[in-house]
């Protein structure tokens, strides 16, 4: 298994839609077979098309917000003693989060395909507000799929969905958290393929939803690349992505542009949700070595039960709480481009107590998985190393869970 | 080559000049052993039995087989569960075809060729894979093929005329066509007569091959189907499954006298 070069890493899957020959694929009922063909021929035409493009562009620079800032942090630099710490401020996007890329791109993508509805799930909401946010700019009616569990938990991000116009769609099966939102979703879709466009989340589902979504997501990266550029005149000689992973679009955004630079020079590093210390139970399947499984039209490594029933997960971030992981991560694992790593519920609010006791940023939950990550390697970590976490979230829809594990907002 | 189970089946009831009734219901809904009696007992008046082995991110089901599913898996229903209930209804109702539908997932995971293993043992006619669609079921249905297993190929209103013709082509004894576009159980939203141009579509361009229509049929439009070669009933029966637990009756007898009602309709 191997990256190939000159190619996007969106477009290296063979003819049945599988990178690497075994992730990712269309495990989707016969009605989603021709709407999921439909997709595939528009998305192909519309990144081609330069009219399309310039659209895309405009609405990223003068409505998301582009780019989003690039900073050093330098009091937690000097706190932690070692590597530099830097961090793309993603959660500056109009939103708060990268979900608006992709909520964005699937809005213009469902006008030229002249659909009237458009529908999307969501686990910390952040998808749902900003596909809630994208359909009302773009005058499409919206409905979200969200499980009730993490509708009780992201509070905040309802009442934007809801102030935006979208109907919230609770979903009360199963673990009743994003996997089964996901699920209800797709059934949704199922039931209206005719008159309706669907918006997956994350860089999950059957192959084009990865590639419309990585496709989208990688703004992140265009930007980066040219912000290092202008920082330090070229890009220097040890670099670190460090992003969270839980179904993987902002790190696989995050990550694109630099995919061909040697993985010496530029690392990345994937930190998935390891749930409370105590329990057993995670959405970490690269990190503990989940087997492969097909969940959601796709087969990816998935935590599961020998016989082939998705495990719940448990995290204290909505965001990262998927048994799941996008194909194209699955890829670039075992193709050995990246690495991943856990961290558990208390590392990242402790992560968040450090980072906003030293800096003017408030990460989500989401993040402050990375940000751990990044405080633990630091220090370990020459100076002229750049270690660049992806704050690709903002607190402010934690607050409650904040406010009730650290006493404070 | 001697016939299928399946092939026969439709053959006794073009006899009779009726469509053949396909039941559906979930392994181990509501137990184990209420699975099997009522697979037995509904034996007598259903041509073909489909029974599902469990997945727990069903993404084509509608409510009432979710709460089948969920509440069979709930008492602890295996894949290995499933196969012993069909292994018993099997050596009860030798001829009786029986298919088991479900998730490719747990195919994945106990192995295709163990799978189908498993299938021979318990004496399995056929098997519908939700979410292996063509083309990328032809390995697995060629599979089936070699071990006289069924591989019910699906066609739904969205699938092109030209699509067709090449699922047909590699498909086996019997066709399942999705009458609309919804999970299973949804309400019929489309007129039966539009169902029926698309199933005459189906048969234009292969009349030899038994096509079954399902999704959204009850008690009140069963009828409308009666010229076709078989009708699925699938989420009318967990409903009555729901319906008698709240009720504190038995489903086992509920359940047979729901299905009788219904082969009445078609007779």
């Amino acid at each position: 298994m191997k990256i190939r070069k000159n190619i996007q890493l969106i477009d290296q899957h063979d003819k049945f839609g599988f990178w690497g020959g075994k992730f990712g694929g269309n495990f989707i009922p016969e009605t989603l077979k021709k709407p999921v063909e439909d997709l595939t021929i528009l998305f192909e035409k519309l990144r081609k098309n330069n009219k399309f493009i310039k659209e895309r562009d405009y609405y990223f620079k003068n409505w998301v917000g582009s780019p989003t800032s690039f900073i050093k942090l330098d009091n937690l630099t000097k706190h932690l003693g070692g590597a530099q710490i830097w961090a793309k401020v993603v959660s500056e996007a109009n939103g708060g989060a990268h979900k608006i890329y992709n909520a964005t791109v699937h809005c213009l993508i469902a006008k030229r395909a002249g659909k009237k509805y458009i529908v999307g799930d969501t686990g910390a909401g952040y998808a749902g507000k900003m596909l809630s946010m994208a359909a009302k700019k773009f005058g499409l009616k919206c409905k979200i799929f969200m499980g009730a569990k993490d509708i009780k938990r992201q509070k905040p991000n309802c009442d934007a969905m809801r102030k935006n116009g979208a109907e919230i769609v609770p979903v009360y099966t199963g673990s009743q958290t994003l996997v089964d939102a996901v699920s209800e979703c797709m059934r949704y879709w199922v039931s209206n393929c005719d008159t309706t466009h669907m918006c997956v989340g994350s860089t999950v589902g059957p192959n084009i939803f990865v590639k419309i979504c990585g496709w989208s997501t990688s703004q992140i990266s265009r930007e980066l690349f040219i912000q290092i550029k202008k920082e330090f005149g070229k890009i220097p000689k040890k670099v670190k992505l460090l992003n969270c992973v839980g179904g993987g679009s902002s790190s696989f955004g995050f990550w694109n542009e630099f995919m061909h630079y040697n993985k010496k020079q530029v690392e990345f590093i994937g930190i998935e949700a390891g749930g409370p210390k105590k329990s057993k139970r995670h959405a970490a399947p690269l990190t503990y070595g989940s087997k492969i499984g097909i969940l959601h039209g796709a087969s990816q490594y998935v935590n599961q039960d020998f016989e082939g029933q998705i495990e719940e997960t448990e995290s204290i971030s909505a965001g990262l709480d998927y048994p799941g992981v996008s194909p194209i991560h699955c890829f670039l694992k075992d193709t050995k481009r990246a690495r991943y790593t856990a961290a558990t519920d208390e590392e990242a609010l402790s992560a968040y107590k450090l980072v906003t006791k030293y800096e003017n940023l408030n990460p989500s939950l989401e993040p402050s998985h990375a940000f751990a990550e990044a405080i633990k390697l630091a220090p370990k970590l020459s100076k002229d190393t750049i270690m660049i976490v992806n704050s690709c979230g903002d607190a402010h829809k934690d607050r409650d869970i904040l406010r009730q594990r650290l006493g404070k907002y | 080559m001697t016939k299928s189970a399946i092939s026969l089946a439709f053959k006794n009831c073009k006899k009779e000049k009726r469509p053949a009734l396909i039941t559906f219901t979930v392994a181990g809904d509501n137990t184990k052993k209420n699975s099997l009696k009522i697979l037995n007992s509904i034996a007598k008046y259903a041509d073909i039995l489909e029974l599902s082995f469990l997945h727990n991110c069903p993404i084509a089901d509608g409510g009432q087989i979710q709460n089948s599913t969920y509440r069979s898996l709930k008492n602890g229903t295996t894949l290995k569960d499933t196969f012993q209930i069909a292994k018993k209804f099997k050596n009860n109702n030798p001829k009786k075809p029986l298919i088991l539908m479900g998730y490719y997932n747990l195919i994945y995971q106990n192995g295709e060729n163990n799978f189908l293993r498993n299938c021979k043992l318990s004496k399995v006619d056929g098997l519908i894979v939700v979410d292996l669609p063509w083309p990328e079921n032809k390995k697995f249905s060629k599979k089936c093929k070699k071990k006289s297993i069924n591989f019910v190929q699906l066609l739904s209103p969205t699938t092109s005329n030209e699509r067709m013709k090449k699922i047909i082509k590699d498909s086996h004894d019997m066709i399942y066509y999705i009458s609309m576009l919804s999970t299973t159980g949804g309400k019929l939203k489309v007129p039966p007569q539009k169902i029926l141009e698309n199933y005459n579509k189906i048969k234009k361009i292969n009349k030899n091959k038994n096509c079954v229509i399902g999704f959204g049929i009850t008690n009140k439009s069963i009828k409308s189907f009666r010229n076709s070669d078989g009708v699925v009933v699938g989420s009318e029966i967990c409903k009555e499954i729901t319906r008698s637990l709240n009720n504190r009756q038995n489903p086992v007898t509920n359940v047979s006298k729901i299905v009788t009602k219904l082969k009445n309709k078609i007779l």
